[in-house]
């Protein structure tokens, strides 16, 4: 008997996403919700809402993906972000060959897909710059919202941060802001480096041709797509189901369970 | 564990601090090592070992001391061994695979410094080696510039002898290092007050060759398709190896290599059909640095082989035993060196056609090219590593990792994805 729904959830450091695909893989559900202090409680509460809202039987698959993966006790396989992303932007955006850029809370992943399957992957390394926490960090500094942040950006003339490091382009921004430079122009230049982050990780990979497809907590941020696509040269695509593409991902391997 | 405190507390070292080491590695033996199921029974000998790390060699060490007999402390595969063992002189491995040591050795040198010579260093400050306290001497060599540095650190209060190693591999290279080899032969003979003649010299390169053929006996069984053993059994052997009697070392691999061709023979695996293989490359793994073969070995793969200076490079290529003269035999001993691979060397093509040729031989399903913190020069060796792999059509990935545990979730994550990547 091939399963109900196929559902897949998404720890990351700073939110859960779940994705619900029925038999069809259609999707019929999905929740965003922060991750919190406790993973493990955070999905408990996913399933519980999914059994009432969704009306789930025993007859469904989970894997769960992201970060906190292992601490999805009722997933029945576990797989890495890396993988689910690149599935569920190759569905998404249905293609078989693309390169995905996933910039999440903590990590950013540069993916390339060739026929479907992931070929290479890049991840950053321990420092969080060019991730979504140095978006908040940043935003925090200039009193903003990271999305205020996005926005005030667009408003912005070109300046430059050189560090690659957050806590040293926190120090950048505050000498910025000691010069009395505008906040949009910090909001530009904040904006830009983690583009240019971004792409120093993909420089020693060989990118797919096309464009790039964004994947992940900044694809509702249009500065942050078009400073990517200056970075690289490139169009850069996204959509607002980006945001679940992991979760999409994962919900699909459930399904093939 | 037998009590060795006495021991201990007449080598001068720090007690309380040790203590402090000797309570956390059983634990990561525990959860390494004891974890694994149907290990080869022959393990046995390496689980002592490790079991009482800094005990039973550092007691033999003692004892022949008392006999006269000097002990020479290395830190790298450069070292002729053959030249020591022909003064009767002992060889040891010296510690610095632990984060333990690391606040240590940072409280003297620059944060941007490898791990490995940041737990070198705070291991001997510190006291918590035995083997650094033991070692009437210790050698050094030129592999790097961070090694480099720190021997003027380490060398303050116990003889230091430091081997010039070239930078190239032209034929004067060669020349200029047997000359190297000839010149430590004096010093050892120096300091051990015994001749280094044909005779020893030719009996301690027999020695040490039929060491290297016992550890590649093990290493070969690992090309099976039918995996004998795991990769963490594997580098715990080669680990140890370090600080072990020759002799007896070649013993024991032989005694384990019986075992894994006999279990090839039956078809035991220590995993199951497919699970893919890995060839790991880079720096060195010193003992107790199990964090990589556990991560990738929990995350559905095996390592079958490791191109590194405690992998491949320690024990291939053997020394010609022919010569008459001591000075053919420092050239054959030169010869054998200068053909490792380091990426101190430039150009440094032969590490990459040696992880091409192994990756085949091993029958590796992808490469794992792992680099410690601030080694700039197996850092930079990356890029053409993957660029040679990836036109042999060999997956690879790229990673960069000290001994702090902070980064396993990343690395879990990246290395987790490259399987999946593998298994398609």
């Amino acid at each position: 008997m091939s399963v109900e729904y196929g559902v897949g959830i998404d720890i990351g450091s700073t939110c859960a996403k779940t994705v619900v695909l029925d038999g069809n893989g259609d999707p019929v559900w999905q929740d965003l919700r922060p991750t919190g202090w406790s993973s493990v409680e955070t999905a408990q509460a996913i399933r519980l809402e999914l059994r009432e809202k969704v009306k789930i039987g025993e007859n469904v698959h989970f894997v769960a993906t992201g970060y906190g993966r292992v601490s999805v006790p009722f997933a029945d396989k576990t797989v890495t972000e890396i993988s689910c992303h690149a599935r569920g932007a190759a569905a998404l955006f249905k293609t078989d060959h693309l390169n995905v850029i996933d910039i999440g809370g903590q990590d950013t992943k540069v993916i390339i897909i060739v026929n479907g399957a992931v070929s290479d992957f890049a991840m950053n390394d321990k420092c969080s710059a060019g991730t979504g926490r140095f978006l908040e960090v940043m935003a925090n500094t200039l009193s903003v919202t990271p999305a205020g942040l996005c926005t005030m950006a667009e408003q912005g003339a070109e300046t430059r941060i050189s560090s690659l490091c957050t806590v040293f382009a926190e120090s950048e921004v505050i000498n910025l802001i000691g010069r009395g430079t505008p906040r949009e122009n910090i909001a530009w230049a904040v904006v830009d480096s983690i583009a240019q982050k971004v792409k120093t990780q993909a420089g020693k990979m060989t990118l797919e041709a096309g464009p790039l497809y964004l994947t992940g907590g900044l694809c509702d941020f249009p500065f942050v797509c078009e400073r990517l696509g200056k970075a690289f040269n490139r169009e850069v695509r996204t959509a607002p189901e980006a945001r679940f593409a992991g979760a999409f991902g994962a919900a699909l391997y459930a399904l093939a369970l | 564990m037998a009590d060795y405190v006495k021991m201990w507390e007449n080598l001068g070292m720090d007690l309380e601090s040790h203590d402090m080491l000797c309570q956390v590695l059983p634990v990561a033996v525990g959860d390494v090592f004891m974890t694994q199921e149907n290990r080869p029974k022959a393990m046995d000998f390496w689980d002592l070992v490790i079991s009482e790390v800094h005990g039973i060699r550092p007691a033999e060490l003692i004892e022949e001391q008392k006999k006269g007999r000097k002990v020479f402390g290395t830190f790298c595969v450069f070292v002729p061994d053959e030249v020591i063992i022909a003064a009767n002189g002992i060889v040891t491995g010296l510690c610095g695979g632990s984060q333990f040591w690391v606040p240590g050795g940072e409280a003297v040198l620059p944060k941007n410094t490898c791990p490995l010579i940041k737990a070198s260093v705070g291991a001997r400050l510190g006291r918590t080696c035995p083997f650094f306290r033991i070692a009437d001497v210790y050698v050094g060599e030129t592999t790097c510039d961070g090694k480099k540095k720190a021997y003027e650190i380490l060398g303050q209060d116990v003889p230091m002898y430091i081997m010039d190693v070239p930078q190239m591999k032209r034929p004067k290279d060669i020349v200029k290092w047997k000359e190297e080899i000839a010149d430590f032969a004096q010093k050892v003979e120096e300091i051990t007050g015994n001749k280094v003649s044909v005779e020893k010299l030719k009996e301690a390169i027999r020695i040490v060759n039929e060491k290297r053929k016992a550890m590649k006996r093990v290493y070969e069984a690992r090309k099976s398709e039918c995996l004998p053993i795991s990769g963490r059994d594997a580098l715990l052997m080669t680990q140890i190896s370090f600080f072990d009697d020759p002799e007896r070392c070649a013993q024991m691999c032989n005694r384990l290599a019986d075992e894994l061709e006999q279990r090839i023979k039956d078809g035991v695996s220590v995993v199951p059909a497919g699970t893919k293989r890995i060839l790991l490359t880079g720096t060195p793994l010193a003992v107790p640095n199990w964090k990589l073969h556990n991560i990738i070995e929990t995350s559905g793969a095996a390592v079958v082989c490791e191109e590194m200076c405690t992998g491949t490079r320690y024990f291939e290529n053997l020394v010609d035993e022919s010569g008459e003269t001591l000075d053919d035999l420092y050239m054959a001993l030169s010869e054998r060196y200068m053909k490792n691979n380091c990426a101190c060397f430039t150009p440094n093509p032969g590490r990459i056609e040696d992880i091409i040729r192994l990756a085949k031989e091993y029958k590796a399903d992808g490469v794992i090219d792992c680099s410690l913190k601030f080694c700039g020069l197996y850092d930079i060796e990356k890029k053409s590593v993957a660029e040679a792999l990836k036109k042999e059509g060999i997956p690879v990935l790229s990673l960069e990792t000290d001994y702090e545990d902070s980064d396993a979730g990343q690395l879990r994550t990246r290395i987790e994805a490259f399987v999946e990547m593998l298994n398609g």
